[in-house]
């Protein structure tokens, strides 16, 4: 009943702002959210620690195709994190002209909320990919109405590459719902008992990693998403940096390694040494970029193949950290694009050779934006360190070179952050920040909450760690020895 | 007094959260008085500990706060360890510390950003004690890290002056380097020992031998670790920051880049000392770039004008010796030197601020002289710390020296030779410092002329206070040869000596006689530079030659600090952004994403023969798979 309402609230508020006028669409898009966004705390806190929130409902029963959803820790995390942030997406739409008064863009948002929240609890093969391609729709929509120049090229491009992605995991979907036993079934149990010889297996995984790979994205699959983060609307933007993304990671912890842990084992060396490859090649492509979103959109791939080659590590500590830092690269990078965004709307550029010195006209911005920043830099007692310690070790412990040239990354991301906070925050101000207002109420009132999760998640990272700690210990039991009788277990 | 040791981080904390988020409505006066007597409440806890260790009433403990990161069996604890070492570390942070947030309050009385100042001052303190009070090497880095933010603060307060600003991010980016080091000999730590404990670490590592196969490992991790103090202490080859972040307010290059942080690298070491003990090869490499930078650097500063990068260079020098104290397996003697160290060079930099403030932030000391009328107590307090960083007895400097050079001669006369020279040198540019600045004639402007003035009250206390410990601080750890009591030697034998016992056997000790020769030898060439300069300054008068004009060869070298920083330029900086074009350009553009794009097009264009479905409207499309999931749907039911 829990995880139907949060679906409905999303979805019912989505229906609502789309039937009301401008001004009122966005508050009630934002109600609706923060609606849900306290919805979400109170099943978090209280009734997800006592209560079975598992749904089963039959639904194309022929097929073996049931409305099943279940919220686990990893699921709890990722619900939180989406909840958290739509409010925030939101909000930041307000200011701008050229969406802040369409309902439709706001019921497109809901929209891609009740979506991610279907993706995230699905327990049924068939419903998550209906709600995988589902989250697809609107974001591409917003994308493509209200994105930059070039829009229509991008987000086709973004569009296409994405479908195609998917279109391998629903082959490996069908190929896998053959195999259960008959009756055929899509229940996440059945896949994990089906019956798949090593080359059925390794064919299946790669299907799967095909589409998860490129909604990361995984090197060399990346190349859909700087302009797509670059070009899009900040809303958009957020939503894919912060929330669509995860998608990727998710579907490994949740789909891939239960399904396929013999290829897993099998082929996880040449994945890490992929994604550590593009932790470096993407941090030394943001040093030299001008654009600040296009900086970000390439940390972001940085930051996001480090958390891949911890998590195909296939160790407790690289799934810990996965999941820790899938959390809170969602809550920075959604921090840092609002903040970009603040910026280029006051002064109407994006070029990072074009700002300087808004700290003299903005002092509580820039002690946000630094807090920000050190979080993505991972300091120690920010969110960003616990994730990025534990990742670091797992792939370094899986193999020390690889963990040394993936630490490069604690250098290299603090030269383009570093550099871009210097050249657009401090030195002499440039004359098109003659203007330039600080933090007003409501800003500050996004940016407050987050500057005290940025430091109350790094001072106590166990939080979020201890939600996933067993569901992550069975796993990698089950990942290092197959036991499949513990994998039924585990995902009932 | 141990269940109070949490307070001990928590009050300058709360000093920080006070003055940051008052920063812009506290007056002045509550902002340094918050911010100092929270040290000064640090420091009085900090007291009652040493006290208590003193006198047996505390036991050596480590007090848990919380679990930090658990994962599966591997847990990390928020927890301090409260010793020897980390209250010896702590008296010194909290001490000199609360002594220059007193200076502070006067040198930086006319600043805007007052506030702000002691704000991260006060965070500066709570990370430097996290650094020395963790109990694992976790908690540790969290210091070791929060500490170079504070230091990235505070080189680019003045944020205005572009090149500060490169200056902070230069030393930010060169301590991650070494902080990368660290962070992978944790991991190995964590994978040899199963724990970041040091308790536990120190307590399995006993059970290794030299020379069995289990200290390669125990080599890599202490290598590694080694990296980090490179960076953290600015020695080679990642000392080019300290220098250029001189760009900082004075009281932060006394306190951070003299004092306190720059000497975590040592701390570090010596915390680690039985995994060094392990390993002689990282000792030798220990010794030699220890004793390398403090050549270097002290050749270096013999040629430098600006007053502050004078000192800036003799922190780097000095920190060098430290080193070297600690690869001979002199852990006490660096550590003396620490201590030492703190006092006078804190003096210098307080000092030099004192001069610098009066001279209206003329910091050439080509443009000063003739000072120390005008400026009394800076100039009596400048020469004793003058004095003490040039090794002549009774003064500290002279018997934390010795102790590292005597113990060099017993592991290698070579180390003990070199160690000489460098005090030689050290010597010279001090008192060149020393004459230049308050002898001679006057040779700044009128108006810095009729300005000059000795700075307040708030400023010269420290100074004398700090000059006094400067003349007697060496007493603490007088050797046996000079009829003392090696105090703080035995101090810190429950620390040290595990790691003593692994590293005694080779060490061969060395006769009365000896000693007294390597003693007067270093003291007598100390004298003997003392004199050089005395005669170059003074008696003829000479002035360096003004920027432009031309130098010979080696001068220029020296003076264009051996042209490091472009070296570095050239081989890393440039090449970095060159590759992070030719990557973007060139592999992303018309490379990877060539490759998709055209197998797009190839797509397409196989698809042309099936266009009519086409109609390139994507809602279509959508439109046509909403359709065909409901038939996939309907069928379903019907079937």
């Amino acid at each position: 009943m829990y995880v139907l309402l949060l679906l409905a609230i999303p979805f019912v508020f989505s229906l609502i702002s789309v039937l009301l006028p401008g001004n009122l669409a966005k508050k009630s898009a934002l109600l609706g959210s923060l609606l849900q966004f306290v919805f979400t705390l109170w099943i978090a806190i209280w009734v997800y620690p006592c209560t079975d929130l598992s749904i089963d409902l039959p639904w194309v029963a022929s097929l073996g195709i049931n409305f099943s959803l279940n919220i686990d820790g990893v699921s709890l995390i990722l619900i939180v994190l989406t909840n958290l942030l739509c409010p925030i997406v939101i909000f930041s739409s307000f200011e701008n002209r050229n969406y802040s008064e369409v309902p439709s863009f706001y019921m497109l948002v809901l929209l891609m909320q009740t979506a991610l929240i279907g993706v995230f609890t699905a327990y049924d093969g068939f419903l998550f990919y209906v709600c995988w391609e589902a989250a697809l729709i609107p974001i591409y929509f917003i994308s493509a109405i209200w994105g930059g120049v070039d829009k229509v090229r991008i987000t086709f491009k973004f569009f296409i590459y994405t479908v195609f992605g998917s279109l391998f995991m629903l082959a490996g979907l069908i190929y896998i719902y053959l195999k259960t036993p008959a009756p055929h079934s899509f229940g996440l149990d059945m896949f994990v008992t089906a019956d798949l010889n090593s080359a059925e297996e390794f064919w299946v995984f790669l299907a799967f990693f095909i589409a998860f790979a490129i909604k990361m994205p995984i090197f060399p699959f990346h190349t859909w998403q700087p302009e797509t983060y670059t070009e899009s609307p900040t809303p958009a933007t957020m939503l894919l940096s912060g929330i669509m993304l995860k998608m990727g990671i998710f579907g490994v912890m949740r789909w891939l390694i239960p399904i396929a842990p013999f290829a897993f084992n099998d082929l996880n060396y040449w994945i890490v040494a992929l994604s550590v490859i593009g932790i470096v090649y993407a941090s030394i492509i943001a040093i030299m970029q001008s654009d600040f979103k296009k900086l970000v959109a390439y940390s972001s791939i940085a930051h996001v193949g480090l958390i891949s080659a911890g998590l195909f590590t296939g160790s407790i500590e690289g799934f810990q950290g996965a999941v820790i830092q899938m959390f809170n690269h969602g809550i920075n990078v959604v921090a840092i694009f609002y903040v970009l965004e603040l910026i280029s709307q006051r002064t109407g550029t994006r070029q990072i050779a074009n700002l300087g010195g808004i700290v003299f006209k903005a002092p509580m911005l820039s002690i946000a934006f630094l807090i920000i920043v050190l979080g993505t830099v991972a300091l120690p007692l920010t969110n960003g360190f616990p994730g990025e310690f534990l990742l670091l070790f797992s792939v370094y412990k899986f193999n020390m070179w690889f963990g040394a040239i993936a630490g490069l990354t604690i250098i290299l991301g603090a030269v383009y952050m570093l550099r871009m906070y210097k050249n657009i925050m401090l030195g002499s101000a440039k004359s098109n920040i003659d203007n330039f207002k600080d933090l007003n109420t409501s800003e500050l009132a996004v940016l407050i909450p987050i500057c005290i999760l940025i430091i109350a998640i790094g001072l106590f990272p166990n939080v979020i760690l201890q939600s996933t700690d067993s569901y992550a210990a069975d796993l990698m039991q089950y990942v290092k020895e197959n036991s499949f009788a513990g994998m039924v277990g585990l995902v009932k | 007094m141990l269940q109070l040791a949490w307070l001990i981080p928590l009050l300058p904390l709360i000093g920080f959260l006070i003055n940051g988020i008052g920063y812009k409505s506290l007056p002045k006066s509550v902002a340094s008085i918050v911010g100092s007597s929270v040290i000064l409440g640090a420091f009085t806890i900090v007291v009652s500990l040493f006290i208590g260790l003193l006198n047996g009433s505390i036991a050596p403990t480590v007090i848990p706060l919380y679990d930090f990161i658990t994962v599966g069996d591997f847990n990390i604890t928020f927890s301090f360890q409260i010793d020897q070492l980390s209250v010896f570390m702590m008296l010194i942070i909290t001490g000199v510390g609360f002594l220059i947030h007193l200076y502070s309050a006067g040198y930086m009385h006319d600043d805007e950003g007052f506030n702000k100042f002691f704000a991260y001052l006060n965070l500066f303190v709570f990370f430097m004690l996290l650094l020395v009070m963790g109990s694992n090497y976790i908690i540790m880095f969290i210091g070791w890290e929060g500490v170079g933010l504070c230091s990235y603060l505070l080189i680019g307060f003045w944020f205005s002056n572009d090149s500060y600003n490169d200056a902070a991010k230069k030393a930010f980016i060169m301590n991650r380097i070494g902080d990368l080091g660290f962070l992978l000999g944790v991991f190995l730590i964590i994978i040899t020992f199963g724990s970041t404990e040091f308790s536990q670490v120190f307590a399995l590592a006993k059970e290794y031998e030299i020379d069995n196969k289990g200290t390669t490992i125990i080599t890599a991790i202490s290598i590694l670790l080694f990296i980090g103090a490179t960076g953290k202490s600015a020695q080679i080859p990642l000392f080019t920051w300290l220098p250029d972040a001189m760009a900082g307010p004075t009281p932060v290059s006394a306190l951070i880049h003299a004092a306190t942080m720059v000497t975590a690298g040592i701390y570090m070491v010596a915390r680690s000392g039985i995994l060094y003990a392990l390993s002689p090869v990282t000792m030798s490499i220990i010794a030699i770039v220890g004793i390398a930078t403090a050549l270097f650097a002290a050749t270096i500063g013999l040629a430098q004008n600006d007053i502050k990068k004078v000192l800036a260079y003799s922190t780097v020098s000095q920190l060098g010796y430290m080193f070297l104290g600690l690869g001979v397996g002199s852990f006490t003697g660096a550590l003396f030197h620490v201590m030492t160290h703190a006092f006078f060079k804190a003096l210098l930099f307080l000092g030099a601020g004192s001069v610098i403030h009066a001279m209206s932030g003329e910091q050439d000391i080509r443009n000063m002289g003739a000072l120390s009328k005008k400026l009394p107590i800076t100039f009596i307090t400048f020469l004793l710390g003058t004095i003490a960083i040039a090794g002549i007895p009774p003064f500290a400097g002279f018997f934390s020296k010795d102790e590292i050079l005597a113990k060099a001669f017993e592991v290698n006369p070579i180390f003990w030779g070199l160690g000489v020279v460098g005090a030689m040198f050290t010597a010279f540019y001090m008192f060149r410092l020393l004459f230049l600045t308050f002898f001679g004639s006057f040779r700044g402007t009128h108006e810095q002329e009729h300005h000059l003035h000795e700075s307040p009250l708030s400023m010269t206390v420290p100074l004398m206070i700090l000059a006094g410990l400067s003349v007697v601080g060496g007493f603490f750890n007088v050797p046996e040869v000079l009829g003392g009591n090696a105090a703080l030697a035995n101090y810190f034998a429950p620390i040290f000596s595990d790691a003593q016992l692994i590293m005694t056997n080779e060490a061969h000790l060395l006769d009365h006689t000896t000693e007294y020769i390597l003693m007067g030898t270093s003291v007598g060439l100390a004298l003997a530079s003392i004199l050089t300069a005395y005669f170059i300054y003074v008696v003829k008068k000479t002035v360096p030659i003004a920027d432009g004009q031309s130098l010979n060869p080696i001068n220029q070298l020296i003076y264009n600090k051996y042209y490091i920083d472009e070296i570095y330029d050239t081989i890393i900086r440039k090449p970095l952004d060159q590759f992070s074009g030719f990557a973007f350009n060139i592999i992303e553009k018309s490379g990877i994403d060539r490759i998709v794009n055209e197998v797009g097009a190839g797509t397409i264009g196989a698809g042309k023969t099936i266009r009519h479905l086409q109609t390139g409207n994507i809602g279509f499309y959508i439109f046509a798979m909403v359709v065909g999931l409901v038939l996939i749907i309907g069928i379903g039911l019907f079937i």
